[in-house]
C-alpha cells in the first residue's frame, strides 16, 4: 500500500479525475424504474450504477419476524459478480451483511414504522457497477425507492462521503482515492431534520480533520438532496405529460 | 430487541437519565470498571479476557502461516471473527454468524487495521508466497452490554500478549527455533461507545440501556489521540453537533482508559 503511483492531488488542487476538493461526481437519479416493485429508483453516482427496489408493506413471512407495534424493514445490499474488477462471488460476503445492516439502520429513522404494525417491507439494493462510495449511493437510491412506494416518511435520507487524500479533506471519494487515500467518512442525513443516520469511518483523522470531513459530507448530501427531490417530482410530471398526450 | 425490557422499565431509565443518573448508579459519562487478564489460554499464541462490569469477553490469538493477499505481497494477514456464544445470553442462537456478530467482528477488525496496530510489514516470511496470518477470535462469554468496547479492548490486550515462535528460513522452508518474540505492534487503539437515549448521551451503555437506546456511536482512538474508525449503529439518529460532542467525549474517555490499562 505504501507505493502510491503518483500524487492524488496535483499542484493546482485538482484530483486524478479532474475534480476540485469539494466537488461531487455527477449524480443522475431516476424514480420508478422497476415495473414489478412497489417503489424503485436507479442512481448513477460517478461510475456507480445501482438499482433499488422496495416491496411492501406486506405481511411478514416468516411470521414470527413481525412486530406488534411497528413495521419491520428488511434490507439486502448486494453486489453483482461483474460489478468490480475481480469477479465477486454472488454469495453474500461479510462486508455485504454489515452494509445491509447499516443501510437499514440509516433508513429506519426516516419511515413512520408505527403506522404499519405487523407488516414488513423489503428493500433490495443491487450494485451493478461499483466505483467507491456504493453504500452512500445505495442509501440515496433506496430512500427514493421507499418514497416511490408511497410509504409515509419524515424526510428523504441522502448520503455522501468525505475523506482525506494527500493531507487534504475532500468530498466524495471514488475507488482509487478510497484505496490509496488516508481516510473515508460516509455520512447519511435527513436534511430537514438535521439528523445524522449513518456515520462510519476508516483511516486516520485528527479531531479537527474529522469535523471538517463531516461538515463537507453534509454539504455534499444537501446538493444530492436537491437532485433527489427533483427526481421524485419528475416521475409525476412525466406521468402528467403522458396523460395530456392521450 | 427491546422486547426484553418492559415499557415501565424504559420510562424509568429515561427519567433517571433526564436527571443525570443511571439505573446501575453511574453518572452519564462514567465507564464501568474494566478488568483485564492476559495469557489464560496456554494453547493460543495470545489471549486475554476482559470483564467490563458483567460483560465478559475472551479473545484468543492463533498465528499460522498462509499466503498474502495479491495486492499486499509483503504483508502479513489479519483476520477477526466474533462468536456470540449461546451460553452468553438467551438472545444468542447457535448457528452461522448473524449480522450482529459480523458487525462486531468488522468493528473490532477496523479499529486494529486502521490504526495499524499489528505491524503486518514484519510478518512477511517470503514475499508473495508465505506470510504469518494472525487470527483474532472474539468469544463473548457473557453479554451485559457494550460488547464492542469489551471485545476491542480484549483483542488488543490479546495481541499484546501474543508470542510468535522464532524461526529461520532454510532452503525456502520455515524452521521453528526455540524461544519466542512478541507480536510486532505499532499502535494500541481504544474503542469507546456512546449511546443516545432521548436527547442524552451515555458512555458505555449496559444491557438494559442498550435495549432501549435509539442509537450508538463507537469510535476507535489510536496512540496519538486521532480517530481511526467509527461505526454508528441502531435505528435512531444523531444531530451533527452530537457527533462532534461524542468525538470529544470519546477522546477523553479513551485517554483515561489508556492510562488505566497502562497502554
Amino acid at each position: 500500500m505504501n507505493e502510491k503511483p503518483e500524487k492524488l492531488i496535483d499542484k493546482k488542487g485538482f484530483r486524478l479525475d479532474g475534480r476540485k476538493a469539494d466537488e461531487l461526481r455527477p449524480v443522475k437519479l431516476e424514480v420508478g424504474v422497476l415495473p414489478n416493485a412497489d417503489g424503485s429508483a436507479y442512481i448513477e453516482h460517478g461510475k456507480n450504477k445501482i438499482l433499488a427496489g422496495v416491496f411492501g408493506p406486506k405481511e411478514m413471512h416468516p411470521k414470527h419476524l413481525s412486530l406488534p407495534d411497528r413495521m419491520v424493514i428488511r434490507c439486502r445490499y448486494h453486489m453483482a459478480p461483474f460489478s468490480v474488477q475481480e469477479r465477486k462471488s454472488p454469495a453474500p460476503s461479510r462486508r455485504e451483511v454489515e452494509l445491509s445492516k447499516v443501510i437499514r439502520e440509516s433508513l429506519e429513522p426516516s419511515v413512520f414504522l408505527e403506522l404499519y404494525p405487523r407488516t414488513g417491507i423489503d428493500v433490495f439494493i443491487e450494485v451493478l457497477q461499483a466505483d467507491g462510495g456504493t453504500r452512500c449511493a445505495s442509501i440515496t437510491a433506496a430512500s427514493l425507492a421507499i418514497a416511490d412506494a408511497g410509504i409515509p416518511m419524515r424526510d428523504l435520507v441522502v448520503a455522501c462521503a468525505a475523506g482525506k487524500i494527500d493531507d487534504t479533506v475532500v468530498l466524495d471519494l471514488y475507488d482509487a482515492e478510497d484505496k490509496l487515500g488516508a481516510a473515508d467518512v460516509p455520512v447519511a442525513i435527513m436534511p430537514n431534520l438535521n439528523a445524522v443516520t449513518l456515520l462510519q469511518m476508516d483511516g486516520i483523522l485528527a479531531p479537527e480533520e474529522f469535523e471538517n470531513a463531516v461538515n463537507m459530507a453534509i454539504e455534499g448530501c444537501k446538493k444530492i438532496y436537491a437532485l433527489q427531490k427533483e427526481a421524485l417530482k419528475n416521475k409525476y410530471t412525466i406521468t402528467k405529460e403522458e396523460a395530456e398526450e392521450e | 430487541m427491546s422486547s426484553l425490557v418492559t415499557r415501565v422499565r424504559l420510562k424509568q431509565i429515561e427519567q433517571m437519565i433526564e436527571k443525570g443518573k443511571r439505573l446501575d448508579g453511574r453518572g452519564l459519562n462514567d465507564y464501568r470498571e474494566i478488568k483485564v487478564e492476559q495469557g489464560l489460554i496456554e494453547r493460543a499464541e495470545g489471549s486475554a479476557r476482559v470483564l467490563l462490569g458483567k460483560t465478559d469477553v475472551l479473545v484468543g490469538i492463533k498465528v499460522e502461516t498462509g499466503t498474502p493477499f495479491p495486492d499486499t505481497p509483503n504483508e502479513g494477514v489479519q483476520t477477526v471473527n466474533a462468536e456470540l456464544v449461546p451460553l452468553a445470553s438467551p438472545s444468542f442462537e447457535p448457528g452461522p454468524p448473524d449480522e450482529n456478530s459480523i458487525e462486531l467482528a468488522r468493528i473490532v477488525d477496523r479499529g486494529i487495521r486502521e490504526s495499524k496496530a499489528i505491524d503486518t510489514g514484519k510478518l512477511c516470511i517470503e514475499p508473495g508466497k508465505k506470510v504469518f496470518v494472525v487470527f483474532v477470535d472474539v468469544y463473548v462469554l457473557n453479554h451485559d452490554g457494550n460488547l464492542i468496547d469489551a471485545s476491542a479492548i480484549a483483542a488488543v490486550s490479546a495481541l499484546m500478549n501474543t508470542k510468535m515462535p522464532n524461526y529461520e528460513i532454510e532452503n525456502g522452508e520455515l524452521k521453528i527455533k526455540t524461544g519466542y518474540t512478541s507480536l510486532p505492534m505499532k499502535s494500541h487503539p481504544v474503542t469507546v461507545t456512546v449511546g443516545k437515549i432521548g436527547s442524552n448521551l451515555i458512555v458505555d451503555p449496559w444491557l438494559e440501556e442498550e435495549q432501549v437506546m435509539d442509537a450508538r456511536m463507537s469510535m476507535a482512538i489510536n496512540d496519538d489521540g486521532n480517530i481511526c474508525a467509527i461505526q454508528k449503529g441502531g435505528s435512531g439518529y444523531f444531530i451533527p453537533q452530537q457527533v462532534i460532542e461524542i468525538s470529544k467525549l470519546v477522546q477523553e474517555k479513551a485517554a483515561a482508559i489508556r492510562k488505566k490499562l497502562g497502554w
